[in-house]
């Protein structure tokens, strides 16, 4: 914040510095955010939640976000979507209940050569399948 | 630096890279990485070492090549080869011998042979981490032509001049936006560079900046003299972690040599350039909503006029433009805007970065002339579709687009002509379908999107696509009728006409546009309860309703 | 600040540079349908109700945010316009759930008002029936997402006007939603004043004041530009 002179414009790229720091946004780190700032509490919630980049709950140990571009959906990315909501138990942009897994889709990241692609823990998977996914899954303990 | 330090740094690297015995170029784009190109690369270097050819063999990363079905690729100097889907127990090979002959890549090939490369002329010769890579290869001569030779409205002149469009879909004139920005009476503008590449299946602009990043930042800066800008600002999506890390590494190498920053070539002109990262938000790829979003407030488009020219980036005349546009810009200052001229169309000059994707044997990253016809760019460059299978669809323009069919395979790529069949030129997807992809179901995919995208602001908009969707979905699942469609057509109007922004006014274009070229399959749908492409699952029990809803 | 003249449906009116068409078209008594438009506060071309349409240019245009110009020629209310204030209003309508015949602002509603003049018997489009909630936790004002037409007029007021900023946005596109504070009750609300200038300014019964009957429920919405001209430009008018 105070590389950028605590401007309020500044808003979003500490946003992105403060999600790299602690992993999410929680109220209390919104509410120093706003004050130091100096900008109204409901404007930052506004600003974080209208990027889908902002996390307000804490991430899973461990993210597999799908690409839901064109050339990835019609590879068939939206099975392994379901496969695993289906595993993890949860929906696309939630955490599995023990914490371990984040399940996402993501918009096209631009790997249309590799397609489907699929983002684990920041490394692009190619040409993935659902059984790449299942033993994925089982090794990092997913039941 | 001065200009003369620049040609001696040119003619230095150009030197020492021509006594090497072989400088070995990695593809490390982020699709090559993701197949594992980095490990390659470190083998490589491990296999210099061992085979004592230190300071005779070198090996560096490099843009995007194009031929990403075969990643991870890789260029031998030595030899001017090519190899693709290489493997680290290929280093040695590569380094003795110049590489596995089994692996190579006909340089031949129409893939190859009928591109013209212009802004992806240095992808595979330069190392984007390295500035005198780019020096080696003109690297910011333009600029320093532009501040010796040339007056502000010169560079103006030479961009009208060239007739370069702007390459983010629009096609508005480049050279008459810099005009539009450098006749406003405000002392002080902005440049602002739109790195927002936010269609589904486009992968141009990511490309460009992982590799060739010193290219946009050049045409940024030359943009900036001749506009009367300090300031420029480079917005690129969040997902690009690859192209932001190197666009940063580019900045600070270009500042310490004062190619950027103040006093650039010792020319009272300065130049600063800042990254501003996108936090997932395709709206934010519309200009208005591009200004707001670096303002640190939610995407939400603002009304227009006024325009940014005119009032932008907190409320002062800003020249915004794709980094496409940005990368033509060095070389028509270098050469000149009559040689851009004699390339493309008349009314669509220079070329044009295609991400090919979908069912086609050469995906990857291709740059054509304009008006090159799509039979071209799909069967001779891109191989055609794999498998045999029977072409059905190429999608230009993603989200904003239409769906090209067969019949219209021999249409120039160029602004006017995609636009008379429907479709739009876009930022350069071209995703290729087959008889497997149900074009209700693309529609309907397109559609969802736009829900999802839709910042919220207009009731158009934000309500119509999510009942345009509504409609799709249920004519997806054989529940739809025609009272539906006429809807959704209805609909398609309002939403062109009223909506505030592009997003809402080109949400429509994949639904009329398969309406227009595959309304059989939508009738299909509705009246037989059938998907000929077999993707749409009927529920047995319902009943198609009859009559109005 | 010089004199425009141009033609409105037909009629020839004059205005000032800076007005814009929705003004001048105001001040000749000449309606045209408007939701997030509400004088006294910033303009922000929304809702699209009150596009016109321009002779010599092809695009239609928020006449609360287009300025006039001399020579100009306007038509506000051709079929194709009707059509799309139609369509705009049955989409409102379908958006969230408006249901009349429990909600204290019956009768005195600009939702309703709209409806009626365009003459909408029946929506076209399928309802989306979410599930929203309704925050009673401040004293005397209540907020029903139910009725909310996300049409910000509430967030600027209390931006532009009070300057608490209490409401803004959360989310994007249809999901979007009226928050106040960090997402918190409003009754908890740090920054609020509780001047009730967003309960007045409210075109539907999103907000309201509790305790009314329906035939106690009536906004002023006219008030508005008044204080504002006032402290802007130390004129009282009326």
């Amino acid at each position: 914040m105070s590389r950028h002179n605590y401007a309020g414009d500044a808003l979003i790229e500490v946003l992105h510095t403060a999600q790299e720091l602690y992993g999410f946004l929680s109220p209390d780190l919104l509410k120093t955010i706003a004050r130091k700032l100096r900008l109204p509490p409901s404007r930052v919630l506004g600003v974080v939640t209208f990027y889908h980049f902002f996390s307000l709950a804490p991430k899973g140990e461990h993210s597999f976000s799908v690409c839901m571009g064109t050339a990835c959906y019609v590879a068939g990315a939206h099975e392994l979507l379901e496969t695993l909501e289906h595993r993890c138990g949860c929906k696309a942009g939630e955490t599995s209940a023990d914490g371990k897994v984040s399940v996402s889709g993501v918009r096209c990241i631009g790997s249309c050569g590799l397609a489907p692609a699929v983002i684990r823990d920041g490394k692009i998977m190619a040409h993935v399948t659902r059984d790449q996914l299942n033993a994925e899954l089982d090794q990092i303990g997913v039941a | 630096m001065t200009q003369e330090e620049l040609f001696e740094a040119q003619e230095r690297e150009q030197q020492r890279q021509a006594g090497l015995e072989n400088r070995i170029y990695c593809c490390t784009a982020a699709g090559c990485v993701s197949c594992g190109s980095e490990t390659l690369r470190q083998a490589i270097a491990d296999q210099i070492k061992a085979q004592g050819k230190e300071g005779k063999v070198e090996v560096c990363g490099t843009g995007c090549m194009g031929l990403c079905s075969r990643a991870p690729l890789v260029r031998t100097s030595s030899n001017g080869m090519i190899y693709g889907g290489v493997t680290p127990e290929d280093a040695e090979s590569l380094v003795a011998a110049g590489g596995p002959a089994d692996k190579r890549i006909d340089p031949q090939m129409p893939f190859f042979v009928r591109q013209h490369k212009v802004v992806l002329a240095n992808s595979g010769y330069v190392d984007p981490e390295r500035l005198l890579d780019y020096i080696a290869c003109d690297g910011y001569q333009a600029l320093a032509k532009a501040l010796s030779d040339m007056t502000p409205q010169e560079v103006i002149a030479e961009v009208k001049a060239s007739g370069l469009r702007g390459r983010g879909g629009a096609g508005y004139p480049t050279g008459l936006k810099w005009e539009l920005v450098a006749k406003q009476p405000a002392p002080v503008r902005y440049v602002v560079c739109n790195g927002d590449e936010g269609d589904p299946g486009a992968f141009m602009d990511r490309s460009m900046l992982e590799g060739d990043p010193h290219r946009v930042l050049e045409g940024m800066a030359i943009a900036g003299y001749a506009v009367g800008a300090q300031q420029g600002y480079i917005y690129v999506r969040g997902e690009y972690g690859l192209a932001i890390r190197r666009l940063q590494a580019a900045v600070k190498q270009a500042e310490r040599e004062r190619l950027l920053g103040s006093h650039i070539f010792e020319n009272s002109f300065g130049f600063r350039i800042d990254l501003r990262i996108g936090a997932g938000a395709f709206v934010c790829g519309e200009e208005t909503a591009l200004v707001a979003s670096i303002e640190g407030r939610r995407g939400n488009p603002r009304q227009r006029p006024p325009y940014p020219p005119e009032s932008g980036l907190w409320g002062k005349p800003t020249l915004i433009n794709n980094v496409e546009t940005f990368a033509n810009i060095p070389d028509i200052i270098r050469r000149g805007s009559a040689w851009f001229a004699g390339i493309g169309t008349a009314e669509s000059k220079g070329t044009k970065v295609f991400a090919l994707a979908g069912k086609i044997a050469n995906t990857g990253l291709i740059e054509v002339p304009m008006g090159t016809s799509l039979r071209s760019i799909l069967f001779e460059i891109g191989g055609g579709v794999p498998g045999g299978a029977a072409f059905k669809a190429a999608q230009t323009g993603g989200p904003s687009g239409g769906c090209i069919p067969a019949e219209h395979l021999d249409t120039p790529v160029d602004y006017e002509s995609l636009a008379a069949i429907g479709s739009i030129m876009g930022s350069g997807g071209l995703i290729v379908m087959d008889e497997s992809s149900c074009m209700v179901d693309v529609a309907r995919f397109f559609m969802d999107f736009c829900v999802d995208e839709s910042c919220g602001k207009c009731v158009p908009c934000r309500a119509g696509t999510v009942e345009m969707h509504d409609v799709l979905l249920r004519i997806t699942r054989g529940e739809a009728t025609e009272a539906d469609v006429a809807m959704l057509e209805e609909l398609a109007v309002l939403l062109r006409e009223a909506s505030l922004c592009g997003l809402g006014q080109t949400a429509p274009n994949p639904v009329v546009s398969t309406l227009r070229y595959f309304r059989r399959e939508y009738e299909e749908h509705m009246r037989e309860r059938r998907c000929a492409a077999g993707r749409c699952r009927f529920e047995s029990a319902a009943q198609v309703q009859g009559g109005a809803q | 600040m010089s004199v425009k003249t141009l033609e409105i449906d037909g009629r020839v009116c004059t205005g000032v540079t800076g007005q814009t068409i929705f003004d001048v078209a105001w001040e000749n008594r000449i309606q045209i349908p408007r939701i997030c438009h509400v004088g006294g506060i910033s303009d922000i071309g929304a809702c699209r109700m009150c596009l016109v349409e321009i002779e010599g240019r092809g695009r239609l245009h928020a006449a609360c945010m287009t300025p006039v110009e001399e020579g100009m020629v306007v038509r506000t209310a051709t079929e194709r316009l009707k059509r799309h204030r139609r369509l705009i209003v049955e989409l409102l309508l379908a958006e969230r759930n408006h249901v009349c015949a429990v909600c204290v602002t019956n009768g005195a509603c600009e939702l309703q008002d709209l409806a009626a003049e365009l003459g909408i018997e029946h929506v076209r489009l399928r309802y989306r029936f979410p599930k929203l909630g309704v925050d009673t936790s401040h004293e005397r004002f209540g907020l029903d997402h139910n009725r909310c037409l996300l049409c910000t007029r509430c967030v600027r007021v209390c931006d532009e006007v009070e300057g608490a900023h209490t409401f803004d946005i959360l989310g994007r596109g249809a999901n979007s939603r009226v928050i106040c504070d960090q997402d918190e009750p409003w009754g908890e609300s740090e920054s609020c004043t509780s001047c009730g200038k967003c309960v007045q300014v409210c075109p539907t019964g999103a907000l309201f004041a509790k305790g009314r009957t329906v035939a106690e429920m009536r906004k002023d919405r006219w008030f508005l530009k008044y204080i504002v001209t006032a402290r802007e430009k130390r004129q009282w008018i009326r």
